[in-house]
Parts: C-alpha cells; structure tokens; sequence
C-alpha cells in the first residue's frame, strides 16, 4: 500500500471523486457534507445501507457512494 | 374496444409492447391521485389522454396564483372562480377526454378515509406534499397489496421510487420514519416546473406499466433527478428489510390513526386544522363572518380574509390558516371565528 492511500482515502460520492480521511465511516461522510442523516438512504457499492450501518461502515479505498436525498415537496 | 377507442390510442397501440390488449386493460383500470399539485397535474394529464378508465382525485386545497406556474392542469379561470383544485382538474380532464370517468375529492386523505377513497384503485400515485401522508398511503397500499408510486421534488431536485408490495422495498424499508425538524418545501426552497414535469412523467410512466398488464417492467430503482445541476441518477431499490414495520411486521401506525396529527404544516406559511365530525354550516359562517371581515364563498368553501390571516373553511370543518406557521395562532383564530 503506497503512503498516499494511509493519509487520505479516494471515493466516488454521487458520481464526484471524492479525497476523505483515512478510516472515514460512512455517518462521518454525511457530517462531512452536512447533511441530516434522518434525510437521505445511502447507496454503498451498490447496495443499500440500513442507518444503523452508517456508523459501522468504513468507507473502502475506491468506493461508490450515492446519496439519495428524500424530499416532501410536490 | 370500440372503432373510436382504436383510432383515438392508436398510436399508444403501435407501441408493440403495450398493444390492443394493453390498451384495453388500461381503459378498464382505476388510478387514484393523491395530491393535485404540481405532480398530480402531470400524472392525471398523462394517464386521461392514455386512457386509464377512472381516476380518482383527491386534493385539499384551492387553485392559487402560486401555482400556475408549475401546475399545469390549471388556468387563470380556476383562480378567478375559487375553485378547488380536484374540481377544477375535473373539468379539465373531462374536456381533454370525455370517455374516462373522473372522481374529483375535496378532502385531506386521513386513517378515516383512506380505506373508502383508494377502495378499488389498481395504482395509487404520490402527489402530495408531505411526508405523513406518504406513510399514511405506504401503510394502506402495502397493507392491501397496492403498488403505489412515491415521488417528490423541491428545488431544481426530485425523486421517485415504485413500491410493489410483496416484491420491492417499501417506503419504510428504505426510510423507516419521516424525517424530524424543519424540511425545505417548495415554498422555502422553491420549485422549477421542469423537475415536477420530469418526476411525475416517471411516476405516470411505471402507472401505465402497472395498468396495462405490464408491471413485471417497473424498474425496482430509486430514481433521482436534478434538472440544474446533475444528471438523472439510478440507484438500485434497497432489499426488503427483513425487520420492516410495515411490510414484514404489518404494523400500520398511520393507516390506524395513531400516527395522525391532528394540525399539520402545509409547508406554505399555512397550518391546517382538522376538526372531523364537526361539520359547518358555511351559509351561517358566511352571515356571521361578514361583519367581521371580507368573505368569499361558494359551495366548496368559505374565505375569510381578516388581515394579515387568511381562513379556508370547508364543511366537512377542515380549515385551512393562512399567514403563519404558528399552530398556537391558528388554534387562536379557529377558535375566535369559527368555534371550538
């Protein structure tokens, strides 16, 4: 493993390429992107995460993310 | 089918996949509408020209200079006459296409009447503005085997996503519980037409699937779209929850009245008082109401218009309060001009 991939970890979030810090769960992305964890479900390689999972999950070198926010308007 | 019904779909017909046969089931099908805003608009537009038999209407409130911008089943005449949005869409419908049949419903869809209303539907499409009644439709469509559509945008974002009872997630599979605190509406945040029209041609388009026989071609995908700043993306649905209060463990809080709030947010610098078993006597209030401020009334509704509020009551003794977001306020008022 090269020392770059130890200091900093590459993610796709929603399609972007993402840099986040080593050992980032996937509840500390939400933080990091300020968003409320009660509004979105979380996509994580292709599959869904339950929420109790977010906080359990560290984010793999590589990984693809989609964050689907949930809206009530209409 | 009739020679007329052949020449009138046909080109719905050519569509091989669809056909005389799927056509023919979609003449004798029956979709509700939750909801006659912007969503509702476009998916009742969509599924009367397809030719979905009967359509079921249900909206609470009135046609609003507000809303000609992204509703477009509505005109400047509904705004001139007063008239509520399920009526109005009614009459619309019916000159776009006199074979189908139209139920319009001036109503807040609640545990009381939901069974009655969405009784027989083959679909039921999300066109509502809020969460609680999106679980209150998750509650009885996964309850009776329903498919239901649920879609939603805010801002230049939507998304939708089809729950096929017994076979797909379900809403609460995939967000258990309705967000908490404040959310953006499309009256904080604002809302382009473009992303409504896109979310509730989807919406109409797993609809038609569904009714016209073709239900095993719903993509089991969470569908967003952001007509702005990004693409349409797809997300694969998530797993049934094995541990689902609704679909796995059959527990129905807001189908059963637990859940139901009894004043609700319209997100529209407006709270809604339900006040059921109640009913008015709109002719009474009217007379009463004159001396007091400027009225306007109909058969559907009474306005009372004491500055800076704005009071729509129905007479099944609904109200809706216009001019705050303050529930103790629009106790206050409810109770000053129209009685506890």
């Amino acid at each position: 493993m090269s020392t770059e991939s130890r200091i900093a970890l590459h993610a796709t979030v929603n399609g972007e390429a993402r840099t986040l810090a080593p050992d980032s769960t996937v509840l500390d992305l939400l933080h990091l992107l300020e968003i409320q964890p009660d509004r979105v479900a979380v996509e994580y390689n292709r599959a869904i995460l339950k929420p109790p999972e977010w906080g359990q999950t560290r984010i793999a070198e590589g990984a693809q993310l989609e964050i689907v926010q949930f809206v009530g308007g209409g | 089918m009739t020679v007329q019904d052949l020449e009138r779909y046909s080109r719905q017909i050519r569509f091989a996949e669809l056909g005389e046969g799927g056509q023919s089931d979609l003449l004798r099908a029956h979709a509700a509408i939750v909801g006659c805003g912007a969503l509702g608009s476009i998916q009742a537009m969509i599924l009367a020209r397809a030719g979905v038999g009967r359509l079921t209407l249900i909206d609470r409130d009135f046609v609003e200079e507000s809303n000609l911008q992204r509703q477009f089943l509505f005109d400047e005449n509904d705004l001139l006459d007063t008239v509520p949005k399920a009526i109005a869409a009614k009459r619309h419908l019916e000159r776009a296409n006199s074979g189908i049949a139209v139920d319009a419903v001036v109503a807040d869809l609640n545990s009381d009447n939901v069974a009655e209303l969405l009784e027989d539907c083959g679909v039921i499409l999300d066109g509502t503005d809020n969460f609680e009644t999106r679980y209150l439709i998750n509650d009885f469509a996964v309850s009776r085997s329903v498919p239901w559509i649920y879609g939603a945008a805010v801002g230049s974002y939507g998304i939708t996503m089809p729950v096929l009872p017994g076979v797909s997630a379900c809403l609460r599979c995939v967000y258990p519980e309705p967000p908490t605190g404040v959310q953006p509406t499309c009256e904080t945040g604002g809302v382009l037409n473009t992303i409504t029209a896109v979310i509730g041609s989807l919406q109409a388009a797993d609809a038609i699937k569904i009714l016209s026989g073709n239900v095993g071609r719903v993509r089991l995908k969470i569908t967003t779209a952001d007509v702005w700043d990004g693409p349409l993306r797809e997300i694969d649905q998530a797993r049934r929850d094995a541990d689902c209060p609704a679909c796995v463990r059959r527990e129905f809080p807001w189908l059963g009245g637990e859940r139901r709030a009894p004043v609700s947010l319209c997100g529209r610098n407006a709270v809604q008082i339900h006040e059921r078993g109640r009913p008015l006597n709109l002719a009474d209030l009217r007379e009463r109401l004159a001396k007091l401020g400027g009225v306007r009334a109909n058969e559907f509704a009474l306005r009372f218009f004491i500055s800076p509020y704005d009071l729509t009551l129905f007479p099944d003794g609904r109200c809706i309060v216009k001019g705050t977001t303050d529930v103790g306020i629009a106790r206050s008022l409810y109770s000053r001009y129209v009685g506890n």
